[in-house]
């Protein structure tokens, strides 16, 4: 996971996704100086908004000579797979649809908590992961400092899981031999 | 005077009958849950598959990628009236099968079913809208009568399961998202002993609830 900080010439994109929610506030904070600088500090060169129900739009931006970030924005897309694919940072919202096929592509992923949700079960799953190794939970107050500090050579691989064991419980209670 | 002591006796006695006769069937319907289907099946049992948006969707697919269809056939897909993601993601998963084994046409059917409460509605009209769901609901489960039910969190399963429980066998899974806590609908299950099988996908949520069945990520 990870790779080299400084790597000159190359498309280094950080992917974010919202999924069908509504989270401006992780498309704002994507969107301030700070996190941007952090950014480009840490060796991105593109940033590559998807802000699904939103309505802050932000500012976009060609690739700056002086370093500075390249910033595209869209509301949905059908291949947001090939968008995670050619990212080498996901930020994403909790949602564990966009968490576990980002997991699954292998790619480092900082997780931002929602906090305006009602019933905000969802961080629960990100503290998990983020215990276990697997993501950075942030909220989008904080999420340049965890950018400056995470260390993606310390994230550990997820390895996917099957419901086999639950198919067996239920084949068995219903009868049914397992095979 | 007699008479009228008569009529209320005959009342009071009809109201004890029927609450005893209920109890019984109650007692019966709790007893019975829980409890493997004795007789070994080889006949496929049709099956109702309720899902919810998002991340339900992918795991209960998941989960049904890996149960052997010919068992769990016909399937009835149920959606909220207002997702159309979720029925078209089984539809694709139904239209995978019948590329993988050549399966004549599917034996599968989709339908959507109202939600008793959307996002943001007035509590005042969601009584309205949650007896409408009911009555939907029973509608549904009278004319599928499915031997199986599964499900893995969305709301509208409740009134589908707390109907399945005459006929059918329950599985519930609860979803990967709930590390701590119960959804909703997965603590009224499991309290009301309306899933025949609970599973969980953490370990702390088993220490919790001991009747749940701690089954791992299917992520």
């Amino acid at each position: 996971m990870g790779g080299t900080e400084d790597s000159v010439g190359l498309k280094r994109i950080v992917f974010v996704t919202v999924g069908t929610t509504c989270f401006d506030a992780l498309v704002k904070a994507v969107d301030t100086l700070e996190v941007k600088q952090e950014l480009s500090r840490r060796g991105y060169t593109h940033l590559v908004i998807q802000m699904g129900r939103g309505t802050y739009v932000p500012t976009k931006q060609s690739l700056g000579e002086d370093g500075s970030l390249a910033v595209d924005y869209f509301t949905f897309s059908s291949s947001i797979a090939n968008h995670l694919r050619s990212a080498s940072l996901v930020i994403s919202h909790a949602g564990s649809g966009s968490i576990f096929e980002t997991l699954r592509l292998s790619k480092p992923l900082i997780v931002v908590v929602n906090e305006d949700l009602m019933d905000n079960h969802q961080s629960e799953l990100a503290e998990e992961l983020a215990e276990r190794k697997h993501l950075y939970c942030a909220h989008p107050q904080d999420l340049h400092q965890v950018i400056a500090a995470m260390d993606l050579e310390s994230l550990l691989p997820y390895h996917p899981g099957d419901a086999k064991p639950v198919a067996k419980l239920i084949n068995r209670f219903l009868g049914y031999p397992d095979d | 005077m007699e008479k009228l002591n008569d009529c209320c006796w005959s009342i009071m006695a009809f109201v004890a009958i029927s609450v005893t006769i209920f109890a019984i069937r109650l007692l019966y319907v709790l007893y019975l849950t829980g409890k493997p289907s004795r007789t070994k099946s080889s006949q496929p049992l049709s099956t109702l598959v309720v899902l919810g948006s998002g991340g339900h969707t992918a795991e209960m697919v998941n989960l049904l990628s890996v149960l052997q269809m010919d068992r769990f056939a016909p399937r009835f897909y149920i959606a909220a009236a207002t997702d159309n993601m979720s029925l078209q993601k089984s539809r694709v998963f139904e239209d995978s099968l019948v590329h993988k084994n050549g399966v004549k046409g599917s034996t599968a059917r989709f339908m959507q079913i109202y939600r008793s409460r959307e996002v943001g509605q007035s509590y005042i009209t969601s009584v309205w809208t949650t007896l409408l769901a009911i009555a939907h609901a029973l509608w549904l489960m009278i004319r599928i009568r499915p031997q199986v039910v599964l499900c893995n969190g969305p709301g509208t399963c409740i009134p589908l399961c707390v109907l399945g429980i005459r006929w059918s066998s329950v599985f519930y899974v609860e979803s990967i998202a709930r590390v701590k806590r119960l959804s909703l609908s997965g603590l009224l299950l499991y309290r009301l002993h309306i899933a025949d099988q609970f599973f969980v996908q953490w370990p702390q949520l088993q220490r919790k609830h001991p009747r749940a069945h701690y089954v791992g990520c299917l992520m």
